[in-house]
């Protein structure tokens, strides 16, 4: 997998580099290209004239930040300790400050000069980010925060190195300094043979005072050091600050800093897993079962969270409600409690306290199980009516709008797109047919049974995978009404698919491209049915289209409990993977999506009539068009 | 009766059900194709000529106003839809036309009503034309989307719709010299089309071509069973093209010669195919096997809402096919007339909306109808 990416300067195999970075966009994760930053001397760095950057390097802007300094001697002390190495946790230390410079630059070299010229370099940039007001904090944050694990500590040295403005540091901070950088020396000379990640990673701890205990952090190869980030922060923390708290629903996970700080302000405590495959890193992957019984306790003592919201959060969590519809609906159901029973504070406007109360809700929903697209698209939807709420409104009639919104998104686009895409598939289904479908989709089920009740003679074979098993939920479903069914596992696709006249599949989303992001074995199954040249229809509602566009299944995901995959419920004596979950050597790998290109689709069902996988943009338009006409 | 099941020799015992449908009119020969074998009977150009003085006639059975709508409607259609110039779906328009004209609806919603009605009828009257869907639907389309004009007075909308309805004759001439026009730029001298079946459209390309004084020969499939070949040359040899007559086996062997294979369309549905006469899948295939572009020429008004999966996916259209000699009788003959081409093997679409690539075709659809 390393081969795909930068292929030039892998120094541990466990850590990832990708690609270039760019230090002050906030949804960057990339590292800076190793090469090229060696070309750069320091001195060049810290040119007073503040062109000091490459021409790859996008310019800082202008920050101080007084209360870094001494976080940033500490970290200049660690990076001189350990100069060939990537230590994400100390840059982790310096989230607020004014580190929006460019990455590292720095030759390695430079870094083994002595000491003493590097607290000059430091301090100047101390200066800099001395004087940086507060506000400015919330910004850098973000810039600082995605910096992926690994990443070289010279890069953020560098990035307050090439800080163009400089300050006076007073002599007593240019002490506390060196003193600190000593001390990291002494300390990594200590650990000596230890991954250099740890112990840049410890030397961090000893300098930061953690809010939050961090995870052993030596165990793992992925440096999850949970300092979530220098108390004394917290007071700085802005405005902006706050609302970049909240994940991004498409947060990369493997950024230290973001997720931490994301963490800090979950309800959900989810240790994170600490054997995880490093191609998927970007995602989340938690430790499952532990939390519920948890979260379970504390139901009656959530005073940010509402009932509603917290019990769909806790039925995600066990999976209890899975699939898109069904999360859909509950998600939206609970909104609609929470309208009700909302009141505006005193000297806010129901507009926006409405959509904050609504994100602050949807990070918790994300905490509990990562939004799936038909989710994102509703959540959309409503923010959406939300701010068009005219303002002269009163607060009760606001409320009974929403919910009757709310109510009218539930029915039209969902349950009466249901009903439009049974009339539309069932023309397709002929006397004698033999049609495959796999998992459990609800559009599909819908179809099969409606097409049993006008007494069209065709049996289904239900294609099922581990370690869900969705598939046995259809066929108990199906059989109930008398339809005539086959069961078998996906291994055995390949080997039926001759009989098979056409497959239907369902899918959680359908992207720009024609691509069908859906349950994993999806494709597998599509492309088997493609090289049979069996027609696949993917029966979706117009409501889950997306304009993205995804290349590949690795890019957006998710991953789900690992040890589902090492266990057979039901058999104890398959046991043979016990006591292997931590080991080094062996990462278990639980996607739940993927993604079929549009080749292997035949046609589209939805709401909107039987379209070629080509069209989807066009819906997209059309009903993006419709809705900001309503 | 052949499944792709092993099982199929189970089936055949369960078979009756199935088979109830197709036996069920087992001589049930498609209307629309039938009409199609009067027209190429005729469709030469001495009788063109004396079609078209027949057209500005106007329809004697107008003046047969029963209180049976509908059946006035068939015959309206029938009446029209055997002048071979017409096309089908100007024949629906024009009956439709007259069903305005007899209605005696005083508000929109009546005559909408009706015209529903009438549209209704006809579709099932033939099941297997698609350009009579097509345009039946297209006019009803139009019919909705004016009503919501505001017309103060109801019979100046009765009118307005009336007058759209006789020009939709003209619209669907003034289509066929667009495509003519557009596809000018394709054929250039000295090059080799390939032509399978008799489309009113691809001749009207071609005539063009050759009024443009453009060199090209043209090769033409015999097209049995409707003998289509035979007239094309015909046609063509008026014109001084040269033409070459192709038994339809032998278009793999002379498709090295082709620089580009011209088709009609009896229908374009909504992923991009075609559906056309027999035949066309097949030198599609070919062609697309050897890369020679295939250009497909069609008015709009043929963009259906229909979409085929494979080619039993339609509704079946049957036409008797004379083989010379006497079959016996437990030998079972392919009767189909017509075929469908999946998208992948066009290379463009020539319309009176301009050259389109196949997948825009369900963009057009989506726009019209929703």
């Amino acid at each position: 997998m390393e081969s795909r990416r930068n292929p030039r300067a892998v120094v541990d195999p466990k850590v990832r580099q990708v690609g270039f970075f760019t230090s002050s966009q906030p949804d960057s994760t990339h590292q800076p290209d190793p090469i090229a930053s060696e070309s750069h001397p320091v001195a060049s760095s810290i040119s007073p004239s503040g062109n000091s950057l490459s021409p790859v390097m996008i310019p800082p802007p202008r920050h101080n930040s007084s209360d870094t300094f001494p976080l940033r001697a500490a970290a200049a002390a660690a990076s001189a300790v350990s100069p060939s190495s990537f230590s994400y946790s100390t840059r982790r230390d310096f989230p607020d400050g004014s580190m929006t410079a460019s990455p590292g630059r720095v030759s390695r070299a430079s870094f083994s000069k002595p000491s003493s010229s590097l607290p000059g370099v430091g301090m100047d940039s101390m200066a800099a980010a001395k004087s940086s007001s507060v506000p400015a904090s919330g910004l850098t944050t973000v810039s600082v925060v995605n910096m992926p694990p690994g990443l070289s500590e010279k890069e953020s040295d560098q990035k307050k190195n090439s800080k163009p403005l400089k300050e006076k540091t007073t002599k007593a901070e240019r002490r506390a300094l060196q003193e600190a950088q000593r001390a990291a020396k002494a300390a990594a000379k200590a650990e000596g043979g230890k991954a250099p990640l740890v112990s840049s990673g410890s030397v961090a701890s000893t300098n930061v005072k953690a809010a939050k205990p961090a995870k052993p952090s030596s165990q793992k190869n992925d440096v999850a050091v949970a300092a979530p980030g220098p108390s004394e922060k917290k007071g700085g923390q802005t405005e902006k600050d706050r609302k970049k708290d909240a994940p991004h629903p498409r947060m990369q996970y493997d950024d230290e800093s973001r997720v931490v700080k994301a963490k800090r302000r979950a309800v959900v405590k989810q240790t994170e897993a600490k054997n995880r495959v490093e191609l998927f890193r970007h995602l989340p992957q938690y430790e499952h079962g532990t939390q519920l019984p948890d979260l379970e306790t504390k139901f009656f003592q959530l005073d940010p969270m509402h009932p509603a919201v917290y019990k769909v959060g806790l039925q995600y969590l066990s999976g209890d409600i899975s699939g898109g519809n069904a999360r859909c609906i509950a998600m939206l159901q609970a909104f609609q409690e929470v309208v009700k029973d909302y009141s505006t504070p005193s000297e806010k406007t129901l507009n926006r306290d409405m959509t904050a109360k609504i994100s602050s809700y949807v990070s918790f929903l994300i905490e509990c199980r990562p939004l799936s697209v038909s989710m994102g698209n509703a959540i959309r939807f409503v923010k959406n009516r939300i701010a068009k709420l005219p303002i002269t409104l009163s607060e009760s009639e606001a409320k009974a709008a929403l919910q009757s919104d709310i109510e009218r998104f539930i029915n039209e686009k969902i349950i009466m797109a249901d009903t439009v895409i049974v009339k539309h598939a069932v023309t397709k289904i002929r006397d004698g047919d033999v049609l495959l479908t796999y998992g459990s989709p609800t559009a599909v089920e819908m179809v099969l049974l409606h097409a049993h009740e006008l007494k069209k003679k065709f049996r289904v074979l239900v294609v099922d995978s581990r370690p869900k098993l969705e598939g046995q939920l259809l066929l108990r479903r199906l059989i109930k009404r008398g339809i005539n069914c086959t069961y078998t596992h996906i291994n055995a696709v390949s080997y039926i698919m001759h009989e098979v006249t056409k497959v239907f599949l369902g899918a959680s989303s359908v992207l720009s491209n024609g691509t069908v992001y859906s349950r994993v074995g999806t494709a597998c199954v599509a492309m088997v049915a493609s090289a049979f040249r069996v027609p696949v229809l993917v029966c979706c509602e117009a409501y889950k289209f997306h304009e993205r566009v995804q290349l590949d299944s690795i890019c957006s995901n998710e991953l789900g409990d690992p040890n589902a995959i090492s266990k057979v419920h039901g058999r104890e004596d398959i046991n043979y993977l016990d006591g292997l979950t931590n080991n080094a050597n062996l990462q278990f790998l639980n996607l739940m999506y993927d993604a079929t290109p549009s080749d292997y689709i035949s046609m589209i069902i939805t709401d909107y009539g039987m379209v070629p996988p080509t069209s989807v943009p066009v819906i997209v338009r059309e009903y993006q068009k419709e809705h900001s006409l309503v | 009766m052949w499944r792709r099941s092993a099982s199929f020799i189970l089936d055949r015992s369960s078979n009756s059900p199935p088979m109830a449908d197709t036996t069920q009119n087992p001589d049930a020969i498609s209307a629309y194709y039938q009409t199609r074998a009067a027209h190429h009977g005729v469709i030469t150009s001495d009788w063109l000529a004396q079609a078209q003085a027949a057209v500005e006639q106007p329809d004697s059975s107008v003046s047969d106003l029963g209180a049976e709508k509908s059946f006035n409607v068939i015959d309206e259609f029938n009446g029209w839809r055997k002048q071979p110039d017409l096309a089908e779906a100007v024949a629906a328009i024009r009956a439709m036309a007259a069903v305005i004209r007899a209605s005696e609806a005083t508000t929109m919603m009546e005559l909408e009503i009706e015209l529903k009605k009438a549209s209704d009828t006809l579709k099932s009257w033939d099941k297997t034309s698609i350009s009579l869907t097509a345009g039946c639907d297209l006019f009803i389309r139009y019919v909705t989307r004016t009503s919501a004009l505001e017309y103060e007075d109801f019979n100046s909308a009765k009118s307005r719709l009336l007058e759209r309805a006789e020009k939709f004759g003209e619209i669907s001439c003034k289509a066929r010299k667009i495509i003519a026009m557009l596809s000018q730029d394709f054929i250039f001298d000295g090059c080799t089309i390939l032509v399978h079946g008799l489309s009113r459209v691809v001749l009207e390309v071609l005539k063009t071509a050759a009024q443009n004084n453009k060199l090209f020969r043209v090769l033409c499939t015999e097209g049995r069973p409707d003998g289509t070949g035979v007239l094309l040359s015909n046609e063509l040899s008026k014109l001084d093209i040269p033409v070459k007559l192709l038994l339809d086996s032998a278009v793999a062997y002379s498709m090295d010669e082709v620089d580009m294979v011209f088709v009609g369309a009896d229908g374009i549905v909504e992923s991009g195919g075609i559906i056309n006469m027999m035949g066309t899948y097949q030198i599609a295939l070919v062609a697309h096997s050897m890369n020679k572009p295939v250009y497909v020429a069609a008015e709009s008004y043929k963009f259906a809402r229909l979409y085929p999966l494979d080619q039993k996916d339609m509704a079946p259209a049957l036409r008797p096919i004379e083989f010379g000699v006497k079959i016996p009788a437990k030998v079972e003959v392919e009767r189909s007339a017509r075929d469908y081409t999946p998208p992948q093997y066009l290379t463009l679409l020539f319309t009176d909306l301009g050259v389109l690539s196949p997948s825009v075709v369900s963009d057009e659809l989506i726009q019209l109808y929703l």
